[in-house]
């Protein structure tokens, strides 16, 4: 197996960007370097992370200026020609306000920033994030948001369900949906989706922060092993 | 015209302004005044806490930075330091909770990274009223969302902390912030200025008309009109501060830097004298090169300005260029305001008139020093006499117990640290609310331990003892998790100096926190004092809160308050010498606040250190927690909570304190102690485990066992608490959050 090389984009504000290169260079030994926003070129890397954060504060909408960045250019150009992009949390937020990834997101649903482990369950696995993953497997990954609760129109949502899109729900530890496991309240108890053409995920729980049992679960490495194999193949 | 009425307005005395004639050999001019009158504050001059400051053990063999610095910093080997420093933010906190916490969190985040520091950790002790009343439960409110929102953003995690109410805090809210940093030992930074023509250069936000006084504000009680001070305090920009960070730890790799401060309090004039005094060096600058938020700032304003987010540069000659673009890449504009010179003199400009000369060392060194008049309260007797023949116990022991459960101050805080990212940056190895925050290194095998403690019952009680076990609770918890306790920083919050009652208590406070320190091997290494916690003339209960930080050889090898497993063996250390005085049993069954602290044995407390550090090395021990308010009772069921429903049973022998057997038995279930800790372990490793207490000199006793998925507890073979784990920990669940909800 070659090593991969893992882009990752610094917006000023991102602040989950060492995490991700920690987990990705140390604790899965690949390659891993971050990419200045102001730059245009992703290096001839194979995959691209829009890491967690407060994009320029995050004072407007989360991620409404992050899209502006000259880098998007090509990470647009980079997910058209089918490579695997993920946005995690602020990622998520900047690929929604890009138009990568359809919906939108509102404030958590009792208005207050939550930080805590959640359960979610695995929808899809055809695709380069979760091709390691069980259709229904649960993984334990925390959440670190304030501005988590996805919302899209009845139908973004009919078609998102049609076309599978939904990579990640909300769910109790045994695999239920219900209330009190949607922790901020987001349409359909979505976590995370993906586009039409599978090669770009947003998800608002924090895959690099569950790499390691000594920080409380490995469950994030199903997710970017799963990149990993998906560029293996 | 500087007239009677001007020099009071800015909170000079006669005597003091006399000083400045002398210093001056003149009259000063009205920014002169000002500038003099923000650097004599007692924020920032401690005039009437520096005689007292003295007496605090500083130096040890790890200890590389002392008070005196923007933080302290100790020595964690493989050439890295650990950079940290608690301070207040009481003031402006109740004067506009969100904005006055989130300014508090990053004024002490920019005293650890100008040190050269990335800032790893923060930590929060915070004190309000009852949380009964509506206008506190808005500013509980306010400063945790603060907190989080500051924090949050910055991307530092908020790993632990202490909330805690009481009366004495209705009008004067704590609001007390730890941060921590690590740096590489050659790389630490110090605000100083050296080498005439060397450059000083602004950095970060431009300056506004925010905050202009907050100083002098934090150095005067409240009254009535305090809300009317809401413009001195400062907003916060946890984006820009991030830029900061980030810019400065980059211009910190290069070789242009020669010292650096942040400017915090008192603005651009403090972190000019201070940073020329440290020197012995003069700093001439230029306001009108200054950046500017608004138009038409005075020179007196733009001196005395607390905007955020700005930090002063000393930048060595030929290499401006270097840091301008550093600065340029980050978006931040870095802008020359002035030079270093010779002579000593703080000398300010305004284009080409000179409107402000002053010795940097009159300012930043030779404020007035006060000792001022101490004596003990006429009351102290009568608050330390606990006439127990008047204590009627009307509850049964298990409704005791369901009301400490759900008291505030013993209650889960989930509430408050789910709001805060204690997660970030991947290091947290314990997560908030289940022990001592514990924070992993990458580049080592180790990691750090922190915990902030204090109870001002206690100290309003007796300030001595009441010190010295807020030293040793915050060791203890640190010890707790396995780490060895190697340095402290403390944020001294009292009330109005001028009272000898008061000045009482903040000396013997001293005197404790100094004794606890030096038998334990525990450095300060730097803190912050707060004082005139008063409103309308009723002073806060003397709270010192202590930084306790640890350090863990092999991260791995951590322990947390949680039992991990059924049928391991319960074993108490240290003896149950119960005390009622200033304890939440006291004050919430039957509303008093009186009597004396629990007894305190600083040999016994070390002794226990000893032998928990090595017991959770060796990987002996499968959890610990500190026997603290709400007496072992509550500690028990908290190392149950979070097992995920492992249960406990145990037995302890009573504890007589007086002649009632009802009050006996609160006592032994609910009475507070010192030096003691709740620890389960395998049966295996039992006798080897009681063995190495014995050597050490600290008494161990086998109280029972994990397993069931009850709380079952009983005293002389009588069982008096028998609860469900579920039901005890739904009730602890929400005594904190019911308030906040609907």
């Amino acid at each position: 197996m070659s090593k991969k090389k893992f882009a990752i984009v610094v917006f000023p504000g991102s602040n989950c960007d060492h995490d991700v290169y920690y987990a990705v260079k140390y604790v899965m030994g690949h390659d891993a370097h971050f990419v200045w926003h102001k730059d245009t070129s992703l290096k001839g890397s194979d995959a691209v992370v829009l890491p967690g954060g407060f994009s320029y504060g995050d004072y407007l909408r989360s991620g409404s200026i992050a899209k502006f960045s000259p880098i998007m250019r090509s990470v647009s150009e980079f997910a058209s020609a089918g490579r695997p992009v993920i946005g995690v949390c602020n990622g998520f937020q900047i690929l929604l306000e890009a138009g990568l990834l359809p919906g939108g997101m509102r404030r958590n649903q009792h208005l207050k920033f939550i930080c805590e482990y959640v359960t979610v369950r695995v929808e899809a696995t055809d695709t380069p994030f979760t091709c390691n993953a069980n259709v229904g497997q649960t993984l334990r990954l925390p959440i670190a948001h304030g501005d988590g609760n996805y919302y899209a129109d009845r139908e973004t949502v009919d078609e998102l369900e049609h076309n599978r899109q939904i990579i990640f729900r909300y769910t109790t530890s045994a695999g239920e949906l219900n209330d009190a496991a949607n922790v901020n309240g987001s349409t359909a108890a979505i976590a995370g989706i993906c586009n039409k053409k599978r090669n770009v995920i947003g998800l608002m729980p924090h895959p690099e922060r569950a790499c390691e049992m000594v920080l409380g679960s490995e469950d994030g490495r199903i997710i970017l092993d799963s990149v990993v194999t998906s560029l293996e193949s | 015209m500087i007239d009677r009425a001007t020099i009071e307005a800015h909170g000079l005395t006669p005597d003091e302004y006399e000083r400045v004639l002398d210093i001056l050999g003149r009259a000063p001019n009205l920014l002169e005044l000002g500038i003099f009158s923000v650097m004599w504050s007692e924020h920032c001059s401690y005039k009437s806490s520096r005689l007292h400051l003295k007496k605090l053990p500083t130096v040890g063999p790890r200890v590389l930075q002392g008070p005196g610095e923007n933080a302290g910093a100790v020595d964690i080997g493989d050439n890295l330091a650990a950079v940290f420093k608690i301070e207040s933010h009481n003031h402006p906190s109740f004067i506009e909770p969100y904005q006055g916490a989130a300014t508090g969190v990053g004024g002490i985040i920019r005293d650890i990274f100008t040190m050269g520091a990335r800032p790893i950790a923060l930590l929060d002790s915070l004190r309000f009223g009852p949380l009964e009343s509506p206008h506190t439960r808005q500013l509980v409110e306010g400063v945790v969302s603060g907190i989080a929102g500051y924090g949050n953003s910055i991307g530092i995690p908020t790993v632990g902390g202490e909330i805690g109410f009481d009366e004495s805090y209705a009008g004067n809210p704590l609001v007390n912030v730890f941060c921590l940093g690590v740096a590489k030992i050659d790389e630490l930074i110090m605000g100083r200025a050296e080498g005439a023509e060397n450059s000083v250069y602004y950095v970060g936000a431009k300056t506004g008309r925010d905050g202009i006084h907050g100083a002098t504000m934090a150095s005067a009680e409240f009254d009535e009109s305090s809300a009317e001070k809401r413009p001195n305090v400062q907003v916060g920009d946890p984006f820009m501060e991030k830029l900061l960070l980030e810019a400065c730890l980059e211009v910190m790799q290069t070789d242009a830097l020669i010292g650096i401060q942040d400017m915090g309090a008192a603005g651009l004039t403090c972190s000019t004298c201070e940073m020329g005094a440290r020197g012995s060096v003069g700093i001439e600058i230029d306001v009108n090169e200054v950046p500017q938020r608004e138009e038409g700032m005075s020179p007196y304003e733009i001196m005395l300005s607390e905007s955020q987010e700005r930090m002063l540069f000393v930048v060595r000659r030929g290499h401006e260029q270097e840091v301008e673009d550093i600065f340029e890449k980050w978006d931040l504009h870095a802008v020359r305001i002035g030079k270093v010179t010779n002579d000593g003199m703080l000398r300010v400009r305004d284009q080409s008139v000179q409107v402000a000369e002053i010795p940097n060392k009159a300012l930043a060194d030779e404020g007035p020093v006060y000792d001022r008049a101490f004596s003990e309260p006429d009351d102290l007797a009568e608050r330390q006499l606990l006439d127990l023949s008047l204590l009627t116990t009307r509850h049964s022991t298990l409704e005791t117990f369901k009301k400490l459960l759900a008291s505030p101050q013993l209650a889960s805080k989930r509430w408050v640290y789910r709001q805060y990212d204690h997660m970030v940056r991947t290091n947290s190895l314990v997560l908030a609310g289940m022990g001592a925050g514990v924070v992993r290194i990458k580049e080592t095998d180790r990691a750090l331990a922190f915990s902030v403690d204090g109870n001002g019952r206690y100290c309003y009680l007796d300030p001595y003892l009441g010190a010295m076990l807020a030293v040793c609770e915050s060791a203890r918890n640190v010890v707790c998790v396995g780490a060895l306790p190697i340095g402290a920083t403390n944020c001294l919050n009292f009330g109005n100096p001028e009272r000898p009652e008061i000045m009482w208590q903040f000396k013997r406070a001293v005197e404790g926190i100094s004794e606890a320190c030096r038998a334990l091997d525990i450095p300060v290494t730097g803190g912050n004092v707060s004082l005139y916690n008063e409103t309308d003339g009723g002073a806060i209960h003397p709270t010192p809160v202590l930084g306790v930080v640890g350090l863990i050889e092999d991260g791995n090898r951590v322990v947390s308050r949680v039992f991990q497993n059924k049928d391991s063996v319960v074993v108490l250390l240290g003896e149950l010498n119960v005390a009622l005085g200033g304890s939440e049993y006291l004050k919430m069954v039957h509303g008093l606040l009186r009597g004396k602290p629990p007894s305190l044995d600083l040999d016994n407390e070390r002794n226990l250190h000893q032998l928990l550090i090595g017991a959770v090395a060796d990987s002996m021990i499968e959890s610990a927690h500190d026997c603290s308010e709400g007496g072992i009772a509550v500690t028990l069921a908290e190392c149950c909570f979070d097992s995920g429903g492992i249960g406990v049973n145990v037995s302890l022998q009573q504890r007589d304190i007086g002649e009632q057997a009802a009050l006996n038995v609160a006592a032994t279930l609910f009475g507070e102690v010192s030096s003691c800790v709740v620890v389960s372990l395998q049966e295996e490793v039992l006798s080897e485990f009681l063995l190495r207490a014995s050597a050490a000199g600290v008494p161990a006793r086998v109280i029972g066992a994990t397993g069931g998925d009850r709380c079952h507890i009983k005293v002389d073979d009588r069982t008096e608490i028998d609860l469900p784990i579920t039901e005890a920990e739904q009730i602890w669940s929400s005594g904190f959050s019911k308030h906040f909800e609907g």
